[in-house]
């Protein structure tokens, strides 16, 4: 371990200091390696094990590794789903006492999957569109806060599940910028221009790959574009009404709270002859289901997870109302005498295959097609019996998705000398022609 | 292929007093090679995502040909962003790679397999057409990168410190190949950077801002050998040029116990009683009378050296910097007198700063 190794991380964890660090990346032996899909990259990027949980590393310059855990601990102060920023080291040397480039190291998000991952399990074009959705939903945050992100795209992107839908995380902020005014109009469509671009190019590779088939990349890169749009404008629009229909204010809000955002502030302003209202949001803040589920039961899930969770805890109150018993009663209720049995059903080698709230809903949606199936309602007890034997023992680990897909990033600043070719195996053969 | 102009273009930031850009005014030729430079801060890259239209314009207008492109969105410019992204997707061949984004636009095969074979005859790539990324060096790899910003044949190629995230030795022969494409292509090209040394060698010309402004926009040459002001004096050329304030004396100025001369004429021109005085390091020589310098340390580089000093004006310390011969040259320790080359001394105002001869 060379003396001047310079490690600045948020955490002080001492076994950052066994990894070799003196190894370029591309040279760690197996059993500090993680295998887990990653998406595509300029740089080197590897996952390794650091004590009970997995880091992402990427060997970078130093002032740009620095740039980016810094932008990624003021998004995380945000509040913005993006990957957690835990160390950057520098003066890395080799044996010999040459320089080894510099890494950003950031926490592997637990349950999350790159886009790549999704393909190996057969899924097509609908989850591709579910991919862009959630993508775009993440866009839209971003540009709320002021941050242009420069490099849109799948691979940037990390995906958790969401109730049957996805989460999107930040990963890659290098070519971010966080302004403390609003994005212009130019800059938002210039990061969605990139997002389109870039996702027709992920989703053709998937084709050329044979990973995928029966996907339109033209058509779901339009779809970023339209989602976003359609977004942007529910949550930021300038709506005008007549002074007597002032229930328009409130179906705003109910309009915002469907679509999973609070409003913080809004600007309110009727004419000077007081005949029309002009309302705008001016502050508005994600996470309107998941904070209501956070307040009633403790429980931190994703947005449409809790808008899944309170749906049950609502069928929960209508069966058990009783005189007195208020909503956080009843919710508590519902979290030991339902949701906890469920989770707790699980044997423990599965725990690792999906996040709990996740389970709960995949054993909702299983309890009704048994009770479609029966023509009839089915236990709750007999739901999870059945979906654990012939479901989720049939499922791989996504705590920590191990696969061999960490073999096809390429890294593209690397320094190998101008004029030395390796040629691969796998090269087309043919005219170029018939696939450009 | 068009020129850029800037007509007065401001953009200063919601709740800010001073413009990021300041009533730019700049014409880039038709084909020209143009960098925009300065230290951080300065309205570059402003002045680029104004161009681009990643930023509003408050005053003033832009135009690409005769077209005025201010309000027109991003896309619709028909400029392209070169190193934005320059992901590789492993999958496809290094032709899918290039013209994948001529695809989504529409473009027929028949155009998209020209612009590529085009685009991979002026990068060298034509023998890698139907590669795969990986089987790329470094270099080809971004090259492949700059093909797929060259077959959407824009107007202009915008970049923003496009080499920043790559290593010296990278860093030096992509500079090389981007100035030598550009020159091939003849495509209208705004670059920006913070580095002079990038600037003076890869651009046609260069403008210099700083705090906004415009301080000069001319070819390296002439920034180098006629700066129009104290700051572009002191920010153009490495070791910078040596900038001292010194005392108007009969004939000239006072320049250690010997008077640089100076014509009547340009005296008059100054505001106060002193003139800032610049000499490039290479314009200093060791003579009998001059300016004192004590040596600090002499920087021996092989074909010549550096030698670095102070000297007293005016009761305080001035750092000097002098170009030396590599092998006879003084020592660190000595005490040495500095005359500069005549017609070498580039002369500023005190007060504006403004060149006076």
């Amino acid at each position: 371990m060379p003396q001047q190794l310079n490690i600045t991380a948020a955490t002080a964890e001492p076994a950052l200091l066994d990894l070799p660090w003196h190894l370029p990346l591309e040279d760690w032996p197996n059993e500090n390696i993680a295998a887990l899909p990653k998406g595509l990259s300029r740089h080197t990027v590897r996952f390794a094990h650091l004590n009970d949980h997995v880091i992402a590393i990427k060997e970078t310059l130093f002032d740009l590794a620095k740039r980016e855990y810094e932008l990624l601990r003021k998004l995380e102060k945000l509040d913005v789903p993006c990957v957690e920023p835990f160390a950057i080291i520098n003066n890395r040397t080799d044996a010999d006492g040459n320089e080894l480039p510099a890494v950003l190291i950031t926490r592997h998000l637990k349950f999350s999957l790159p886009y790549r991952a999704m393909w190996s399990q057969g899924l097509r074009d609908q989850t591709a569109k579910r991919l862009v959705d959630a993508l775009a939903l993440l866009l839209v945050r971003l540009h709320l806060i002021g941050f242009f992100w420069g490099d849109v795209s799948l691979s940037n992107t990390l995906f958790r599940r969401d109730a049957g839908k996805f989460a999107a995380y930040l990963v890659d902020a290098e070519t971010g910028q966080l302004y403390d005014s609003r994005l212009s109009n130019g800059q938002r469509e210039n990061d969605l221009e990139i997002a389109r671009v870039n996702i027709a190019g992920e989703l053709m590779d998937l084709l050329a790959s044979g990973k995928a088939s029966d996907i339109d990349p033209n058509e779901i890169s339009q779809r970023i574009v339209d989602k976003y749009h359609e977004l942007w404008k529910e949550l930021t629009a300038v709506e005008v009404f007549d002074a007597s229909e002032r229930w328009r204010i409130s179906r705003r809000v109910q309009r915002l709270n469907d679509l999973g955002f609070d409003i913080e502030e809004l600007s309110m302003v009727s004419d000077e002859a007081g005949h029309t209202v002009k309302i705008q949001p001016k502050v508005v803040d994600a996470g309107h289901h998941a904070r209501r589920l956070l307040l009633l039961t403790g429980l931190d899930v994703e947005e449409n997870q809790a808008r899944r969770l309170l749906n049950d805890i609502d069928q929960f109150k209508l069966s058990h109302a009783r005189p007195g018993a208020d909503e956080e009663v009843l919710a508590h209720q519902w979290l030991s005498e339902v949701f906890e049995p469920v989770v707790g059903a699980v044997p423990s080698k599965y725990t690792g295959r999906l996040e709990p709230a996740e389970l709960f809903h995949e054993v909702l949606e299983h309890r009704w097609y048994m009770s479609e199936k029966h023509g009839g309602d089915v236990e709750l007890i007999d739901a999870v019996r059945s979906y654990v034997s012939d479901i989720l023992a049939n499922r791989r680990d996504e705590e920590a998705l191990i696969s061999s897909l960490t073999s096809e990033s390429i890294a593209l600043a690397e320094p190998v000398p101008t004029g030395l070719i390796v040629v691969a195996d796998d090269d087309e053969e043919g005219d170029w022609r018939d696939k450009v | 292929m068009a020129s850029v102009t800037f007509k007065g273009a401001t953009r200063l930031y919601p709740g800010g007093t001073t413009p990021a850009v300041d009533k730019l005014d700049l014409e880039v030729a038709d084909g020209e090679f143009l960098v925009l430079v300065g230290p951080s801060g300065c309205g570059k890259s402003t002045s680029l995502r104004m161009l681009a239209g990643l930023e509003e314009v408050n005053e003033g207008g832009i135009y690409i040909g005769d077209r005025e492109v201010t309000d027109v969105p991003p896309k619709d410019r028909d400029i392209a962003m070169v190193f934005q992204n320059y992901a590789l997707y492993p999958h496809m061949t290094v032709a899918e790679n290039m013209g994948f984004a001529l695809k989504i636009a529409g473009v027929s095969k028949e155009e998209r397999a020209e612009r590529v074979l085009d685009a991979a005859k002026l990068l060298d790539l034509e023998p890698y057409l139907n590669r795969k990324p990986k089987a790329l060096s470094g270099g080809q790899r971004q090259r492949v990168a700059m093909g797929r910003a060259i077959v959407r044949k824009p107007q202009v190629f915008l970049m923003d410190e496009p080499l920043s995230n790559l290593d010296a030795k990278l860093r030096v022969s992509t500079r090389t190949q981007i100035a030598s494409l550009q020159r091939r292509l003849g495509v209208t090209t705004v670059y920006v950077t913070h580095d002079q040394v990038e600037a003076m060698t890869m651009g046609d010309r260069v403008a210099v801002l700083k705090d906004g402004l415009l301080q000069q926009v001319d070819s390296p040459r002439n920034l180098y050998d006629t700066p129009q002001n104290v700051f572009v004096a002191g920010f153009i050329g490495s070791p910078s040029m040596n900038l001292v304030q010194l005392p108007i004396v009969d004939g000239g100025v006072q320049f250690g116990d010997a008077v640089l001369p100076i014509s009547r004429e340009i005296l008059a021109k100054a505001s106060g009683s002193k003139i800032t005085v610049g000499i490039r390091p290479e314009k200093l020589s060791v003579a009998e009378h001059g300016l004192v310098v004590d040596v600090d340390v002499v920087e021996e580089l092989g074909s010549d050296g550096y030698l670095y000093g102070r000297a007293q004006l005016d009761g305080t310390e001035q750092n000097v910097v002098v170009r030396v011969d590599a092998i006879n040259h003084p020592k660190a320790g000595d005490k040495i007198h500095l005359i500069s080359e005549p017609n070498a001394v580039h002369l500023f105002d005190v007060e504006s700063g403004a060149r006076l001869n």
